[in-house]
């Protein structure tokens, strides 16, 4: 394979010039955002990701994806770091169309069109990812029920496919390609470059609007409501919260200003907090969780509260702490995030709830959302139902036995999991929720027929050789 | 702000111009891949630089291409005030040991022609009346190093050289900034073992930026590796034969 050529000399000098010799691959430890499981593999970073990406497995941006999705499926893979590559390529002021280097963070572009008026059309929770990665995801956000996924709104990828070709593809173009490739986790081509309008809005704040909700149907019956007349809702539930309870929450609502009702300043960025250890695994005890939950539920004794948000808040609540994937100790965690079909009783979400804290999940705040329609990606995640989130410890004798379960559930109910959070489905699960894996592989399979594109996410769950 | 940046398609000198974009000042590219710098300029005009960012080929193994280049730059711009420099070659002491043409190539990019280019930038910024020369050097020329010692041989000259400059010419208006990187995470460090409080890009432009519009005459990026630097400065040459750093 070309992984091989490209270690073998030694002896390359690299520069700070445009040199055109190819970068240096080193190896180094990778973990995804949940820090399990832990890799050993070969990386590579360059300003340069036409040149990086010769001979690659896969891209990897930020590392937010919680699993092992970004991480490459042997030690001798060869991944690319593509944050380097973070170049803005064409913005157009008239229309907000607009097209990166596909390792341009989102950060990076709040800093800079948030307070001239611009805004993705779609944002996941932390602004702590790239372009690729929101492709390679196919993000969504408090806007699904009315905007969809983050793909809806792509014009068009500049892609590396698997033979070496450099591709261009949208949906007038290789169209088979693009729709493969929107949530399609890296694995049909390395993403070289991300075309997309910016939305237009009327001010960078937000009005908001938090409600305290005491049960799990208010809670969706709420959602259900406000989607009608809010752009952006979500709702975080106690997970711990059992009986009567369960379920209860705060239902948060979001629109963007107008320039009459948000301050004249530009909302300034904030500056990240560090948890400046890993907490021992003691701080993360059922009590802890339990308290923290109800403090928050707590916190919002109002039952109503409304008025003017700093988008950071309103968007990216967690990402006030930089790297609070630490506070789950040593042994990592794992999200597991799943979308149920609506049912008339909330009978599902119900069952996986009580499926949760039956089996001694402990999770600090679940994330409850309503779906839109499906996406255009092949392997999209979201489907119309309710979408559950939640964060737990990984214990190695418990998680696995508890992400079997919780899948069986999600099967039996003709939902469906998102491969950005998961570390632990088994293949044979998601094949079973998943009719829509044939048709994937099998542009997979035309674009790629040696299987030169893979992940330790595509070896476990979609059957790569590893 | 009128700036011509030599090897500002990556690295440091992309942070520095993105700075520079931001604040929308005039700026004018050289480097040596035409594509590299197209796409560096429309970055950087996004970004807030005065349209259109120009570019012009220049190569730091190329010296009789220095004039032109900055005459295009003189073109471009109408006249300019200050000029960045963070281009330069790297290669392990091991590489440039194993292969003498590499070593050529190392020693005559960073030190003579990085000298024969600020010599031409001289000679225009003091026909204009003065501004400013902002030059990479390395804390790698401060000492003779076992690890660094081709490489740390051509940036110890080069930061002779840039002192001299300031010491003659600063009084005619022509102030030289040096800079002394330390190790910075970027694309060239990417894989090596960070030492404790490695600088971080944009951190590292910012004080850059600030060194360039004080036109402070030696700044060490981050700022910790001036006290390091002074001790390893100091020590007899017993201990520096027995350490490896």
């Amino acid at each position: 394979m070309g992984v091989a050529v490209l270690l073998s000399p030694p002896g390359r000098p690299h520069s700070s010039q445009d040199e055109p010799m190819p970068p240096q691959p080193y190896r180094t430890t990778m973990t995804g955002w949940g820090r399990y499981p832990v890799v050993e593999g070969l990386a590579v970073k360059s300003e340069d990701l036409e040149q990086a990406t010769v001979g690659a497995a896969l891209c990897r941006g930020l590392g937010r994806s919680y699993g092992d999705s970004s991480l490459p499926a042997r030690a001798d893979d060869l991944v690319v770091d593509t944050t380097l590559a973070d170049r803005l390529l064409a913005f157009d002021p008239a229309s907000g169309m607009l097209r990166a280097e596909a390792g341009l963070s989102l950060w990076d572009l709040n800093r800079l069109l948030l307070r001239r008026g611009w805004f993705v059309p779609v944002s996941p929770g932390t602004q702590w990812v790239t372009l690729g990665g929101m492709v390679a995801s196919d993000v969504h956000g408090k806007n699904h029920h009315r905007d969809g996924c983050f793909g809806r709104h792509l014009r068009s990828l500049r892609l590396r496919v698997a033979d070496g070709r450099i591709v261009e593809c949208s949906d007038e173009q290789e169209k088979e390609l693009f729709r493969a490739t929107v949530g399609g986790m890296g694995l049909t081509g390395h993403i070289l470059e991300v075309e997309f309008p910016m939305h237009r809005i009327p001010s960078p704040w937000i009005w908001g609007e938090t409600e305290r909700i005491a049960d799990l149907d208010a809670l969706v019956a709420g959602l259900k409501e406000a989607a009608g007349s809010w752009p952006m809702t979500v709702a975080w539930a106690d997970s711990l919260a059992r009986g009567r309870g369960l379920g209860r929450g705060i239902l948060i609502k979001g629109r963007w200003a107008e320039p009459g009702e948000a301050p004249d300043r530009p909302p300034r960025l904030k500056r990240p907090w560090r948890v400046p250890l890993r907490l021992p695994r003691l701080v993360f005890c059922r009590a802890s969780v339990r308290m923290f939950n109800l403090l928050y539920y707590c916190k919002h004794c109002p039952h109503l509260s409304s008025g003017i948000l700093h988008p950071e808040t309103f968007f990216y609540p967690l990402d006030v702490l930089d790297n609070w994937n630490l506070i789950y100790g040593r042994r990592g965690f794992t999200q597991y995030q799943c979308v149920l079909p609506h049912a008339g009783d909330n009978g599902p979400v119900r069952r996986l709830l009580e499926l949760f804290a039956s089996a001694d999940g402990k999770a600090f705040l679940c994330v409850i959302k309503d779906c839109g329609a499906e996406g255009k990606g092949m392997l999209s995640f979201p489907r119309p139902g309710i979408s559950v989130a939640v964060d737990f410890p990984v214990d190695p004798k418990n998680t696995q036995a508890l992400v079997d379960r919780l899948n069986e559930l999600v099967i039996d109910e003709g939902g469906r999991i998102y491969l950005t959070k998961d570390a632990f489905t088994r293949a044979e699960h998601f094949r079973a929720m998943e009719p829509r894996l044939g048709a994937f592989n099998a542009v997979r399979k035309k674009w790629d027929p040696q299987g030169r594109l893979r992940s330790a996410q595509s070896v476990r769950l979609l059957g790569d050789a590893a | 702000m009128k700036v011509v940046l030599l090897g500002a398609t990556r690295g440091i000198g992309r942070a520095v111009a993105r700075l520079l974009a931001e604040r929308g000042e005039r700026i004018i590219l050289l480097g040596r891949s035409p594509q590299q710098l197209q796409r560096t300029a429309r970055d950087l005009e996004i970004r807030g630089a005065e349209a259109p960012v120009a570019t012009a080929p220049c190569d730091l193994l190329r010296p009789e291409g220095f004039a032109a280049a900055l005459d295009r730059a003189e073109q471009e711009l109408g006249g300019f005030e200050t000029v960045i420099v963070t281009a330069g070659l790297f290669g392990t002491q091991q590489q440039l040991e194993d292969d003498p043409e590499l070593a050529a190539r190392v020693l005559s990019a960073d030190f003579t022609n990085t000298v024969l280019f600020c010599e031409e930038v001289r000679r225009r910024l003091l026909a204009g009346g003065g501004g400013t020369l902002c030059v990479f050097s390395s804390v790698a020329g401060e000492r003779g190093r076992q690890p660094v010692i081709l490489y740390g041989a051509a940036k110890a000259g080069l930061s002779r050289y840039l002192e001299g400059l300031d010491h003659k010419f600063r009084a005619r208006g022509l102030k030289t900034v040096c800079v002394k990187p330390g190790f910075v995470h970027t694309g060239m460090t990417a894989g090596l073992k960070p030492p404790p409080l490695a600088g971080r890009t944009q951190e590292v432009a910012r004080r850059v930026l600030r060194a360039v519009d004080r036109g402070t005459p030696e700044i060490y990026v981050p700022p910790m590796w001036r006290p390091v630097m002074c001790v390893i400065r100091n020590l007899p040459r017993w201990v520096m034969r027995r350490i490896q750093f």
